[in-house]
């Protein structure tokens, strides 16, 4: 296990540098660069930019700059934000985002394991009709549709919660947002918990359990959630990467200062470094994480090794 | 325990005649869902009281049908699934035969905007330019005066291809590639699921932004086709993960091991032995593919790298509603509600699907 880690985490670097690497070139082989959107320039300046940003160096050699910083950590300073490091970016717009996911993930979790567990157990029953039509609705809703209507009901029309703005860390401000990113990947894991969950509930082992003259509760939590949570820990990972899409959506809709929009305005502006700077350090997160959950699935399932 | 072992005289497996049926995997949900819409009326006739009598599966192994006729019927017996399938029948059929229906009717099409300055904004559903009621415009118009019905019958036929063409191509790809790897295991696993890793790491938008950038939103339709280009190569991986893992779980029970000291070759045991037997998560997968495309593109639009005017979809129709959410909120619930009653349905038809298909579910 322990040889099983460190080589995931030994690959983890090549695999930065790939991502790396084809976002680089993505970027620079699109026509143009960050300074074209802006209005036409005397050949006397360009220079001086082209000299000042090393454009005038050959492709290689600025490649290899890049890789030599990221290498260091060192994501270099933004372009559009004038004088700021794309490292004092992050951490500056990390907690918002990261609060944002976690806990949308959180109640997601909890909501949608309990929802699911309760459906299987009563398969075909009213609540598993109403939990299931529930989960539909909100697969079905995208973020964008949800937020509004919860703002149009919640802030424009019941006076309750504020429409926007980030508020700090436990502030009411969180609770739209936090609902309208969480929905979907509730109705997700209700879902794999539910069919997860059907398919142990039916396997010999718990039959067994049941044999041996155990309280159903215990059969139900401590053996059949087990197995029945595989489903939901495969999906982990992808979550994340999903979160990060959709706290793109749900900061632009309660315009929150957090990672998904300064990565939207970067991509908007072609503002290199931080583009570079954010997908490194979201690659990163999301290696280290999937790891987490293939180390998970051996602990849980035993029946697989590596 | 008593009670099984006589099916399983009868039917040594119960997956057994899924092999020959489902030996291409990607196949089956498309299939059916075709196969349901060309022959309902004889199906109908066939299964109408057995809906209503017959236990789960016991009434399947005596009439001795075909899996599909079989799994047709638990279909037709399960109430959500059946009006997934009318929704969506009816989605679908409306949104391709409509868009000339209605320019025979009332002359609008998508892109017509009218002419007279007077009638260039906004105007609530069933409702002349002077307030009174009308037929003219049943979901209202745009900022621009375009008819939103129009709009929406054309959004409709873009989210519907898109989400069927990339979840076909998330189909192919993700089953045989999960498959091969979690069969194969060892080094090669670990360079194949690393390399998936790699993708998923990418955050896709840049993939498309820079696309866009590189080829230039020229058209409409070059747009169009690049976002099938970019849903189709990200929509894969999720199914790939799933395969993978039910395989290498699958992988050391005894029938497989049968099938090898048989002698059957190693493409033969992954897609006849072991994908067959993923079949269930990889169609419950599926059908939460298609939504999940859809609200990719939807995403897309919404953050303006998605389907450009004067072509329209339901996420960037969503998109233009919400920025007027508060003043005119038609512009968002009708193209929203359409496109959430679409998914609803696909998914209610996509879990009755698991239900009628998966053979383990026989059992219960």
């Amino acid at each position: 296990m322990l040889r099983f880690i460190l080589r995931r985490l030994i690959v983890t670097v090549p695999m930065v540098i790939i991502v790396v690497s084809l976002t680089w070139g993505l970027i620079r082989l699109a026509p143009g660069n960050f300074y074209t959107s802006e209005k036409a320039i005397p050949a006397a300046i360009k220079k001086n930019l082209d000299e000042k940003y090393g454009l005038d160096k050959p492709w290689y050699v600025q490649y290899g700059r890049m890789l030599k910083n990221i290498l260091k950590l060192d994501f270099g300073t933004s372009l559009k934000y004038q004088g700021q490091s794309v490292n004092a970016i992050l951490a500056r717009s990390l907690p918002v985002s990261a609060t944002l996911g976690i806990l949308a993930y959180l109640l997601a979790l909890i909501v949608g394991v309990t929802a699911g567990t309760l459906a299987a157990l009563k398969q075909n029953s009213r609540l598993d009709y109403a939990s299931m039509a529930l989960a539909m609705l909100g697969i079905s809703l995208p973020n964008f549709v949800l937020g509004p209507i919860l703002v149009l009901i919640f802030s424009l029309t019941l006076f309750l919660l504020p429409p926007t703005r980030w508020g700090g860390f436990p502030s009411v401000n969180l609770i739209l947002p936090v609902i309208t990113l969480s929905a979907v990947y509730m109705a997700y894991i209700a879902r794999l918990t539910r069919s997860g969950m059907l398919e142990v509930l039916r396997a010999d082992y718990i039959r067994t359990a049941r044999a041996k003259g155990l309280s159903e509760r215990n059969v139900v939590l401590r053996h059949a959630l087990r197995g029945g949570l595989m489903p939901v820990v495969s999906y982990t990972g992808p979550a994340l990467a999903f979160l990060i899409a959709g706290t793109v959506v749900v900061e632009r809709i309660f315009v929150y200062p957090g990672l998904g929009t300064y990565f939207l305005n970067a991509c908007l502006n072609r503002d290199e470094p931080l583009i570079i700077g954010i997908v490194a350090f979201v690659s990163i997160s999301v290696l280290i994480f999937n790891l987490l959950v293939d180390i998970a699935y051996g602990f849980i399932d035993p029946r697989i090794r590596y | 325990m008593n009670d099984e072992r006589p099916d399983k005289i009868k039917e040594p497996s119960p997956t057994e005649p899924a092999f020959d049926t489902l030996g291409t995997p990607p196949q089956p949900p498309v299939r059916s869902r075709e196969g349901d819409i060309t022959r309902p009326t004889n199906e109908l006739a066939v299964g109408e009281g057995d809906v209503r009598t017959a236990e789960r599966g016991e009434g399947a192994f005596v009439a001795g049908t075909s899996l599909w006729r079989d799994a047709w019927k638990r279909l037709l017996k399960n109430k959500l699934a059946v009006f997934g399938l009318i929704v969506v029948a009816v989605i679908t059929i409306v949104c391709l035969i409509g868009p000339p229906i209605l320019k025979k009717l009332t002359g609008f099409d998508y892109s017509y905007i009218p002419t007279d300055s007077n009638l260039t904004k906004s105007f609530p559903p069933f409702t002349a330019p002077n307030g009174a009621f009308s037929w003219l415009h049943p979901m209202g118009t745009d900022n621009a005066g375009r008819d939103i019905l129009a709009r929406v019958l054309l959004g409709g036929q873009i989210s519907l291809m898109v989400g069927i063409i990339s979840t076909i191509v998330s189909l192919i790809i993700g089953v045989s590639y999960g498959a091969t790897a979690g069969y194969l295991g060892g080094k090669v696993d670990d360079v194949m699921m690393r390399i998936v890793d790699v993708l998923y790491s990418l955050p896709y938008i840049i993939l498309v932004v820079v696309l866009l950038a590189m080829f230039g939103s020229k058209s409409a339709i070059s747009q169009l086709v690049l976002l099938f280009i970019a849903l189709g190569a990200i929509s894969w991986l999720t199914m790939a993960r799933i395969v993978r893992g039910q395989v290498m779980s699958l992988k050391n029970q005894e029938f497989v091991t049968a099938a090898r000291a048989t002698g059957v070759s190693t493409t033969k045991i992954i897609f006849r032995h072991l994908v067959p037997n993923t079949l269930g998560p990889v169609i419950v997968y599926a059908t939460l593919t298609i939504p999940q495309v859809m609200l990719s593109e939807a995403f897309l639009s919404f953050l303006g790298f998605g389907v450009q005017a004067p072509l329209a979809s339901w996420g960037s129709l969503a998109n233009d509603g919400v920025r007027n959410i508060a003043i005119f909120p038609w512009q968002l619930i009708f193209p929203g509600v359409t496109m959430a009653l679409a998914l609803f349905s696909l998914n209610f038809l996509g879990d009755g699907l698991r239900d009628a298909l998966d053979p383990q579910m026989r059992k219960v």
